[in-house]
């Protein structure tokens, strides 16, 4: 059933993909075959594709209980909250929390989490950004 | 001759102090991620592409620092596959099957020794096969016209899915996945926005680099989280025993050996096979001929830890022979380092050893260089690698998440580019679970401009005739290949995977 549904959002994308191809504008340069022949063979291999699915699913994969999918879903959340967080914080403040929400999901103590959360933090901030020389996030306090 | 003094330069450009210090840097790091679970050698070299780049390394620089990362992952592999019969990354599978017993038995220290020398002979000679080779196969892809490319390209979608691919269809899908996804942004030839909805930031495309370390690195953490597997690989420290070789025993295995690394080069070359297929073909054949009875592999015999080791470290050599001469990765680390060479705008395929010689010999130089370095790593300090085994992966996990963002925001500085990064991560973690494969999605999103602008450069040549495609017999070959390729695994698929299942446990991993 999964690759079923699989195939149908496949199908969905790929009129989708072909449609948007069907939108590209051309410019004053042209060649003989254009900018939209290849995304049309893409989505069509797509299209293709994605109903030998619907036809002949694959088995079940073993799709985690609910639990371990909102896991997922709430770790995304946080790295997503993460990046849109990272520019008015500053990279050592928000590594912090992020590296301590997830090494506590991955089973460290509540505590522990955030004395690994500051040491990985301050560490990425010495190797990366004081020795390497890699530019970081910027917050308020410059760090 | 010619090819010994151009191998000359290379040991100059390699020998400087700054890229010797960048090898030995890369086997350290490399043999760190490959003895790892969780963090193989495209994973490993995907983290540190961004973060090479940012440091402003030059082209042979940062080609050295990777590919030593990449060689050393092929050595580290089978430490946690002896010790703890957990493979490191996928090809380092076979290497459970007689390492982990020898390990029981006492024989850990020998075990490791052992495969130690395996992989640098297995490295070595395809190191020196690939010296002999790659030049070999310029001189044929010189002749290589855009339809010719073109259906090249189409060679390497059809049979990366390897032999023991079960669903080609989903291949094939992850191919149009990348492919659809190179074709975001400004078209190469007509300047045309295509894909980008009036989105400022897709304007560029979307960069490969993002693709990838989301792909590979942060799928890998989803599929942690999702399991809570966050304790240490290794729970003590394991006991290694003695650390030197026993040469009798090494004396014995020298056949072995060799079988191993023939099949492994060979394996490596062909497109799909890659380094996985390499060590397995090496085990099964070894055992073949020097077990037919089952007797003495799968209990501790160190043949049988020798032929594989040196088939999957020849075959990581041989698949560098066809993505330098041809710019035609045959598997995932392969896809990677291709990213590595557009990254700093090299175009690997023939005219790479014209135009660039010192990037190419400077870089097989190196890899020479980076054996020796790690046979040296890896048998008298083995006990650091082991020591590393006991890092929980509930630290591990999220400092390789943050080394993630680290990379892809020093070199982009942009929100929307890591937003889109954890975008890919949760697209890699689902894909994954559905079993489509991700290389050719990668690989898609590599190659889709350049197999675009061939497509359409043949067309120009032929004034819009299709039949081009099929118009010489080099194409027509070629195309050979790839439907063979293509249909071979349906037939053979299943069986060919259930062989190498029965060896597999339940560990998951991103290409090889």
């Amino acid at each position: 059933m999964s690759d079923r549904i699989f195939g149908g959002f496949g199908l969905a994308l790929a009129i989708f993909y072909v449609w948007a191809a069907t939108t590209i504008k051309d410019s004053f340069m042209v060649d003989i075959v254009g900018p939209r022949a290849f995304p049309y063979i893409v989505g069509t291999v797509l299209g293709l594709t994605s109903i030998y699915f619907v036809i002949r699913p694959d088995k079940e994969p073993d799709w985690p209980i609910l639990k371990d999918l909102a896991e997922i879903l709430f770790a995304a959340a946080v790295m997503l909250a993460y990046c849109w967080v990272l520019p008015e914080v500053g990279f050592v403040i928000a590594t912090i929390f992020a590296t301590a929400y997830l090494t506590w999901r991955l089973g460290s103590a509540p505590l522990w989490s955030l004395v690994t959360g500051l040491a990985t933090s301050v560490g990425i901030y010495v190797v990366f950004h004081l020795i390497l020389g890699l530019s970081l996030a910027k917050g308020p306090f410059g760090f | 001759m010619e090819i010994l003094s151009l191998l000359a330069d290379g040991f100059a450009v390699a020998l400087t102090p700054q890229n010797l210090f960048l090898s030995v840097l890369g086997c350290f790091l490399g043999t760190l991620m490959g003895a790892l679970p969780g963090l193989g050698p495209a994973n490993g070299v995907a983290i540190l592409i961004p973060i090479a780049f940012s440091l402003g390394l030059g082209p042979t620089p940062s080609l050295i620092l990777l590919t030593s990362v990449y060689y050393g992952a092929m050595y580290g592999g089978r430490i946690s596959s002896i010790l703890l019969n957990i493979p490191g990354d996928e090809p380092a599978m076979m290497t459970c099957l007689d390492g982990y017993p020898m390990a029981q038995q006492g024989k850990a220290g020998e075990a490791l020794s052992l495969s130690g020398v395996a992989s640098f002979v297995g490295a070595f000679v395809a190191t020196c096969g690939l010296v002999l080779l790659a030049p070999q196969l310029v001189k044929i892809a010189l002749l290589f016209g855009p339809a010719e490319y073109f259906v090249l390209f189409t060679v390497a979608f059809a049979t990366l899915g390897g032999i023991s691919s079960t669903n080609q269809a989903k291949s094939a899908f992850a191919a149009a996945l990348g492919l659809g996804i190179a074709m975001i942004g400004s078209d190469s030839q007509t300047g045309s926005q295509r894909f980008t909805f009036g989105h400022i930031h897709l304007y560029d495309g979307i960069d490969f680099l993002i693709a990838i370390v989301g792909l590979f690195a942060l799928s890998e953490v989803f599929i942690f989280l999702e399991h809570h597997r966050g304790g240490a690989a290794s729970a003590g420290t394991a006991k290694v025993g003695r650390i030197m070789p026993d040469f009798s025993m090494i004396k014995r295995c020298i056949p072995s050996m060799a079988r191993g690394t023939g099949l492994g080069f060979f394996a490596g070359v062909l497109p799909g096979a890659g380094a996985s297929l390499g060590s397995f073909l090496a085990y099964s054949l070894e055992k073949q001929a020097v077990d037919r009875d089952g007797k003495t592999f799968g209990k501790g015999d160190p043949r049988g830890v020798a032929a594989p080791e040196a088939g999957n470290n020849a075959a990581s050599g041989g698949a560098l022979v066809p993505m330098l001469a041809l710019g035609v990765p045959g598997s995932g680390t392969t896809a990677v380092l291709l990213a590595v060479l557009l990254q700093l705008n090299i175009t690997p395929g023939p005219l790479l050893f014209t135009k660039n010689p010192d990037v190419v010999w400077g870089l097989i130089a190196a890899l020479f260089l980076a054996n020796f370095i790690l046979l040296a790593m890896n048998i008298p300090l083995v006990g650091i690698f082991t020591r590393v085994l006991m890092v929980p992966t509930r630290i591990l996990m999220p400092v390789v998440a943050m080394i993630s963002f680290v990379g892809i925001y020093s070199i982009t500085g942009s929100t929307f580019d890591v937003m889109l990064m954890v975008g890919f991560g949760v697209a890699g973690w689902l894909l994954r679970k559905l079993e489509v494969p991700l290389v050719p999605v990668i690989l898609g999103i590599l190659l889709g401009n350049q197999m675009e602008v061939n497509l359409r450069r043949a067309m120009t040549i032929s004034d819009g005739d299709w039949l081009i495609l099929v118009g010489s017999p080099l194409t027509i070959i070629l195309w050979i290949i790839a439907i063979t390729g293509f249909v071979l695994p349906m037939l053979l698929g299943r069986r060919v995977k259930k062989r190498m299942e029965a060896a597999r446990n339940e560990e998951e991993f991103v290409g090889d």
